[in-house]
């Protein structure tokens, strides 16, 4: 059982929590797989990383068409908040783990968490606003060369 | 398909998986985890063990089930079977390979 991608690279620039789940999903799965993986938290992607705000991430009720909720409604205040609370339940029933647990899990499993610098500073954001787990603070080129070998394949959430 | 393990002719899965569980014992386990550059240990047995009991109650196995084993922790199970440990381990312990994502 061997694969050809070796190392799978994710650069999380979102804060919705369907985007974060894809990630984590994807880079747990390769570790799974045996295969390495790494993610890069950029704009708002961090989000999902600080520790006051990761586990209060939203899904997208206005301008999400799989959403199947008119635009309008979308925007209505608790509208986010109600479906989240809807799709979290649903992801507990499937025995999928809160961000948090998440994190702890993806980091055990031997996945890299990774801070864009740029986007660190953008935010104002200190070391100790982020998660314990995380691997370091890096610039985009030291990113890439993380992605320097073979059998590497990065993917932009 | 018909796969010779310890001598003895086995039925396994096109991924090498066996599909009957009868014909599982502790040798067969120390000859395919061999295949995977495993030897196995008390801590390998333990975690084999764990993996049969919850495959007998039909609950499915995960890696946030593994974290909450109380058995062993996710970062001694990638140690001690490297490479896809649920897959390996599973592969070692004779039932089939998990079909969660998570």
């Amino acid at each position: 059982m061997s694969t050809k991608v070796k190392k799978m690279l994710f650069i999380l620039s979102k804060a919705t929590i369907e985007n974060a789940y894809a990630a984590f999903v994807m880079a747990n799965g390769a570790r799974m797989e045996g295969i390495e993986s790494e993610i890069f938290f950029t704009f708002f992607g961090l989000e999902a990383i600080q520790k006051k705000k990761l586990e209060h991430l939203h899904v997208a009720t206005v301008g999400n068409p799989g959403m199947h909720i008119p635009t309008m409604l979308g925007g209505l205040p608790g509208m986010e908040a109600f479906a989240t609370k809807m799709m979290k339940k649903e992801m507990e029933k499937l025995d999928m783990p809160p961000i948090g647990e998440f994190l702890e899990i993806l980091s055990d499993s031997g996945c890299r968490l990774w801070a864009c610098k740029l986007a660190v500073d953008m935010f104002h954001l200190k070391e100790e606003d982020l998660i314990d787990e995380l691997d370091g603070i890096l610039t985009i080129g030291d990113f890439y060369s993380r992605a320097d070998q073979e059998g590497c394949q990065l993917l932009f959430i | 398909m018909k796969k010779i393990i310890a001598n003895r002719e086995i039925d396994v899965n096109e991924d090498g998986y066996l599909v009957d569980f009868t014909q599982w014992d502790r040798e067969i386990s120390v000859c395919l985890a061999g295949e995977c550059e495993i030897v196995m240990t008390e801590r390998h047995w333990e975690v084999i063990e764990y993996i049969h009991d919850k495959h007998q109650k039909e609950e499915p196995l995960s890696i946030r089930g593994i974290k909450k084993s109380g058995v062993i922790n996710i970062k001694e199970f990638y140690a001690l079977f490297p490479g896809g440990p649920l897959k390996k381990a599973t592969l070692i312990a004779g039932i089939p390979k998990p079909k969660s994502c998570i």
